[in-house]
């Protein structure tokens, strides 16, 4: 019986590490390519989930289908980002670059505060409902999908990165800026691409997560920390890394709010990031 | 303790005296300003000022001085808090001892924290002390010794006693003593960045590399800044608690907290001794302004207006108001 609890626990983690590698990956490609925490990762998660809900209440458009259009805004938004403030930081010191994203963080999540008031907000009757039971186990059918897309979304990422002409030069400016642009690869456009796609991925997981998670202001939070941590596990700029990062962090959140304390949860997380980032610096699979 | 971390290397007395005599002017008018007939409210603006100019201040030696950015200070406000409150009601000590009781349990605090964080640097710093603010809020939330998530009320005494630092009648004591806080806190931050202790810090944050190769040992140093920073911090979450008698970990360990002091430290300017007055001068008005014409709590209207103003400084003026300031003035020296 006990063995069972677990190996359900284990799952509903898995589903959830899928998830959290997705926005981690995100945010690992931006810091990546430009040295550049975004500190606003959860907020901009949290405006994902915002566009799907809106979506849904203004056009009664389902989650699954309004997934492109999220996409497609999130990406927007991170062009926006980069014309509009990250240009101008990206010379300046850490201690500035981190200031003015975890500005663009308060500054997004008290609007939203301002627009949407802090009620908590869920879809009624998405398509996606219900629960299979497989050999006694049983699986929200949502966060099924939701974390299959999410792989989905990752494995299609990680082979952008890898094998296209595009995917390419993004890792040529991420590894020698004044090198790439010398052959002719302009890291203004390639940085606009990277937050492009970086918000994209972050797009992907909160239309996904609309579908069954509570869309108010400050949902982000927590999400944002974990990918933060994920990032830092698998290296900085690691994307694969990400992947292992993420379900390692979703099955401690899910087994330590088992086994020990629900309420906890962060601290067990905090413990491995500190575990990790003192014994191990780069990360799992860090390039430094 | 080390010899060389006595000031030592630019005597009190080689400041320039125009300056002395403006900041004993400055300190004068502070004194004198209650009696100009402020009503309470402008009594609440100005204690405001100071507190968070403190705070700011402790933001500013961890962050300033030696370069390691900490997104949770907040934590080190709330153990303030916490010391004075919570013992002067399960013990009855007096606020006035534990003011430096929770100076201590903070700068301990940081020992403990700084150890294993402060080998760290840069992002990784950053996003371990922004999990430790928030780990603080959860761990205070949940534990029933001092009171879980409703937090501590302390007893009102009858009339006003300075013993227990209670003043019902009036905010005039709170303001003198808010005010003799912060002029002593500027003075010893104001030694600190003229000693030897304070180049040090300076040159760790500036290339530590260069530093080490100088037998300068980065992350005890980065510790040092720490604990100061935390003692710093401290002792204002204790005067607050005494300020609105009433404290829980949503309200002492809030985000907003370590999100202000590093607001208005880079408003002001960063790594400079005068930058968190010139910040918290600016920022304190308009925060309590905003909030009466735009709306209470919940608009969340002067969030936004931080939000914007960090971003903006943060694009065009890097280095804080201050720079708009003739370089250095405050800084002059008597030429020999």
């Amino acid at each position: 019986m006990i063995s069972e609890i677990i190996l359900q626990a284990m799952v509903t983690g898995l589903m959830m590490g899928l998830i959290y590698a997705l926005i981690a990956a995100g945010l690992s490609l931006i810091f990546g390519l430009m040295d550049i925490v975004n500190f606003a990762h959860g907020e901009h998660l949290m405006l994902s989930m915002f566009s799907s809900f809106w979506l849904w209440s203004l056009f009664g458009l389902d989650p699954i289908f309004s997934i492109p259009i999220t996409i497609l805004l999130m990406a927007f938004c991170g062009v926006l980002t980069h014309y509009f403030l990250i240009r101008y930081i990206l010379k300046a010191k850490m201690l500035i670059q981190i200031c003015a994203t975890f500005g663009l963080s308060i500054f997004i999540r008290s609007i939203a505060q301002f627009l949407w008031t802090p009620d908590f907000r869920n879809i009624d009757k998405p398509l996606l409902e219900g629960r299979l039971e497989i050999s006694g186990m049983f699986i929200g059918q949502p966060q099924l999908i939701a974390s299959l897309v999410c792989l989905v979304a990752f494995i299609l990422l990680y082979l952008f990165v890898t094998k296209t002409e595009t995917g390419l030069a993004l890792q040529a400016t991420a590894q020698d800026r004044h090198a790439a642009e010398i052959l002719g690869i302009p890291s203004d456009k390639m940085f606009a691409i990277g937050w492009a796609i970086g918000l994209g991925c972050v797009g992907v997981a909160g239309g996904m997560m609309a579908n069954y998670f509570f869309i108010f202001t400050d949902v982000g939070i927590n999400f944002a920390l974990f990918a933060f941590v994920a990032v830092a596990l698998g290296g900085f700029g690691s994307i694969i890394g990400c992947l292992y990062a993420g379900i390692i962090i979703g099955l401690v959140e899910s087994l330590g709010g088992l086994l020990i304390d629900p309420s906890f949860k962060l601290l067990y997380v905090f413990a491995i990031y500190l575990l990790v980032v003192i014994f191990r610096p780069q990360g799992l699979f860090g390039r430094y | 303790m080390d010899k060389l971390l006595i000031a030592k290397s630019e005597p009190l007395w080689n400041t320039d005296k125009r300056i002395i005599s403006l900041i004993s002017g400055l300190i004068v008018l502070l004194f004198a300003l209650p009696h100009f007939g402020l009503n309470s409210f402008y009594l609440h603006l100005m204690i405001m000022i100071f507190m968070h100019a403190v705070m700011a201040q402790s933001w500013n030696v961890i962050a300033g001085f030696s370069g390691q950015i900490s997104l949770g200070h907040g934590a080190f406000f709330g153990i303030g808090a916490y010391a004075t409150s919570f013992l002067y009601v399960q013990y009855g000590i007096s606020p006035w001892i534990s003011i430096f009781l929770g100076m201590i349990v903070s700068g301990v605090a940081a020992v403990l924290i700084g150890i294993p964080m402060l080998r760290l640097s840069g992002h990784y710093f950053a996003i371990a002390t922004l999990l430790i603010g928030i780990s603080f809020q959860v761990i205070f939330q949940r534990w029933e010794w001092v009171g879980a998530a409703s937090g501590v009320w302390v007893p009102m005494t009858s009339g006003d006693s300075l013993l227990a630092l209670q003043f019902h009648s009036s905010k005039m004591p709170y303001y003198y003593i808010f005010l003799v806080f912060f002029i002593i806190t500027f003075f010893l931050v104001w030694l600190l960045s003229r000693s030897k202790l304070g180049y040090r810090l300076r040159a760790v944050r500036d290339d530590p590399q260069a530093a080490l190769s100088l037998c300068i040992n980065v992350s005890n140093y980065k510790i040092i800044a720490y604990v100061i920073s935390a003692m710093i911090m401290a002792p204002m979450g204790s005067l607050f608690a005494q300020y609105i008698l009433i404290i829980d970990p949503d309200r002492v360990f809030n985000i907003e907290i370590s999100i202000i002091v590093l607001l208005i430290t880079v408003l002001g300017g960063i790594g400079n001794v005068w930058g968190p007055i010139v910040g918290a001068a600016i920022l304190i008005p308009i925060s309590e302004y905003s909030r009466i014409y735009l709306g209470g709590t919940g608009g969340a209207v002067d969030l936004i207006l931080y939000g914007l103003i960090l971003m903006l400084i943060c694009i065009f003026r890097p280095e804080g108001l201050i720079s708009f300031f003739p370089k250095n003035i405050l800084e002059r020296k008597k030429q020999r």
